[in-house]
């Protein structure tokens, strides 16, 4: 199995504490993955690592055969590996088709053009809104983000993602924040990615997990103490452990 | 037909935004017309606001666009005047033209030096870093008094005709003329940065610089571009400064001079280049006026416009006027 994304024995200590505990994992081009894990397991810290926003004390991170451990976040960006944010982050005063734009034209190096105009690129404007129409939000696509619904941004967050082409996409529950009547737009938008990238889904909305993985790992206390079918998780005395303490043995999963 | 229509709206948006500059250049013009005529005595005056503007706008560029809150911009102004002046007192270089390129330069240098510096912090610390940039500037060039006169002023700029053709009358004619010219230049200029992919990337940059380093876009890189093209607008209206008055003062390179420039923007409205513009205008027209009606208390009367105007237009004049047609434009929608 050749591997796009690959983490070895990821370690970070802060102070004396081990947040993230040699932690491996690999994913392979078309992997659906979730990672889940109780609150303070480490997922934060162990995307701010892979992502490049804190550097470990010890392991590696190699994309698509690359070292990439003491690279910037930007730098791993270009490199393929892309990530969304648990809370919407989007520029507020811009517009969905300026958001696409500026992403495509960043993807391809000419985003620090002075002299020229996206709206003036046929090839940009015609793939922006491709990827805004595939996500059922072109409609959209002159408004200000700051006047669409919040379900229409976390669609928008994944335009602005796959405007990336990455090779590898972290989506940090991506269904966090919207209402019950959207959820299933955005399911179906994650259905819908492409099928050789690799997608590594932080959630905690189990229904989503099951529906979207094929292979979950679970983080508890900085390592990993699952890695495995969705149909073996539930079953797994050391996940029910670490989700529900010593109530484990105690009563029957809710 | 997704494509031919696409590219149909491209080329109607295009033309849409060519006429709303072609707009933007003749009411510059007709406004420099109409100053022209009402006022032929005190052209001096509307040069000088001229060179601010380009301040203004400067300021707007990093404030305005970027997000970058800076206290220290006229070291960038002062760069290009003390420049564009010790090259034609002190190296013979007296072609208006030339001194101009020399304030660009000297702008940008200083726009880059000052962009390195103040973009090491954010926030508070940022605007206390800018405030220390322009001090260590002021001080600089008062103790160089050697090459920059100190505190008499550097004086013995003598520029030649523009052209070889037009002579710096003791009027001020050509000198406004050379500004307004100047200045449509870099508002034609200026507009399409603001606009481009570039001038995008910095919108988003004061907008949320995480997203667009998730975007896998260089923050500091491009603000330090920005700082730069600031510097060299800054620099151009220090050198305007500096051909029209044939003098440079330590005013050019204040604290006071900084801090006006940014209640002019705000009093304008940011993030728009046609605010810039109102801001400086208006606030430079009303000290004018205020302070030659009542020389006493025209500094409490300002005050209390800006207290207006930030109460009341929180925007600036012509971020509210805009946001105002904005708003009606999309109720008739």
């Amino acid at each position: 199995m050749s591997a796009i994304f690959d983490v070895r024995n990821l370690r970070k200590m802060f102070g004396g504490l081990a947040v993230t505990n040699d932690v491996s994992l690999s994913m392979a081009p078309g992997d659906r993955v979730a990672l889940i894990g109780p609150n303070g397991a480490g997922k934060t810290t162990f995307v701010n690592l892979v992502t490049g926003n804190i550097l470990p004390n010890s392991g590696t991170v190699t994309l698509g055969g690359e070292d990439v451990t003491r690279l910037g976040p930007t730098q791993r960006v270009r490199r393929g590996l892309v990530r969304s944010f648990q809370v919407t982050r989007l520029f507020s005063e811009m517009t969905p088709e300026e958001h696409v734009s500026l992403a495509i034209l960043q993807r391809e190096g000419r985003s620090g053009k002075m002299f020229a105009s996206h709206r003036a690129m046929p090839g940009v404007m015609d793939e922006a809104h491709a990827l805004l129409a595939k996500l059922g939000i072109a409609q959209l696509a002159g408004h200000r983000v700051s006047e669409i619904a919040y379900g229409q941004q976390r669609l928008l967050e994944l335009a602005l993602a796959l405007a990336l082409k990455p090779k590898v996409l972290l989506l940090d529950e991506p269904a966090a924040g919207v209402p019950q009547s959207d959820t299933a737009r955005i399911e179906q938008a994650i259905a819908d990615l492409p099928a050789d990238l690799a997608v590594l889904m932080i959630e905690h909305d189990m229904d989503l997990v099951f529906r979207f993985a094929k292979r979950v790992i679970v983080l508890a206390a900085g390592e990993i103490i699952f890695d495995g079918s969705p149909d073996a998780v539930t079953k797994d005395a050391r996940v029910r452990q670490a989700y529900l303490g010593s109530y484990a043995d105690a009563r029957s999963v809710a | 037909m997704a494509l031919l229509t696409t590219s149909l709206s491209t080329t109607g948006d295009r033309r849409a935004r060519l006429t709303r500059d072609a707009i933007g250049v003749l009411v510059i013009a007709a406004f420099a017309l109409v100053g022209y005529f009402l006022f032929p005595n005190n052209l001096a005056l509307l040069t000088r606001i001229t060179a601010i503007a380009l301040l203004v706008l400067s300021l707007d560029l990093v404030t305005g666009y970027c997000g970058v809150a800076t206290l220290g911009h006229a070291a960038l102004f002062g760069a290009g005047a003390y420049g564009a002046g010790i090259a034609a007192a002190h190296f013979g270089i007296t072609d208006p033209i030339a001194m101009l390129a020399v304030g660009i330069v000297s702008g940008a240098i200083a726009g880059l030096i000052s962009g390195v510096v103040v973009l090491r912090a954010h926030g508070l610390p940022q605007l206390v870093l800018s405030i220390a940039i322009i001090h260590l500037a002021h001080e600089a060039a008062n103790k160089a008094s050697g090459w920059t006169g100190g505190s008499d002023g550097l004086a013995g700029i003598m520029p030649d005709a523009v052209f070889g053709l037009w002579q710096f009358d003791l009027w001020g004619r050509t000198a406004y003329v050379f500004g307004i010219v100047l200045l449509i230049v870099a508002f034609v200029i200026l507009r399409q940065i603001v606009r481009s992919p570039f001038g995008m990337l910095c919108r988003g940059i004061r907008q949320d610089p995480v997203r667009v380093r998730a975007m896998g876009a260089s923050v500091h890189g491009t603000l330090i571009k920005m700082y730069a093209i600031s510097g060299a607008v800054a620099g151009a209206g220090g050198a305007l400064n500096a051909i029209s008055t044939q003098v440079v003062g330590l005013d050019s390179l204040s604290f006071t001079l900084s801090a006006e420039a940014l209640v002019m923007l705000v009093l304008g409205g940011t993030g728009s280049l046609y605010g810039a513009l109102i801001g400086t205008i208006t606030f430079m027209w009303f000290e004018d006026v205020v302070s030659a009606a009542n020389p006493f208390h025209w500094l409490t009367i300002v005050g209390a416009l800006l207290i207006a105007v930030v109460l009341f237009a929180p925007k600036g004049l012509y971020g509210s006027v805009a946001a105002y047609f904005e708003r009606r434009g999309r109720k008739g929608r």
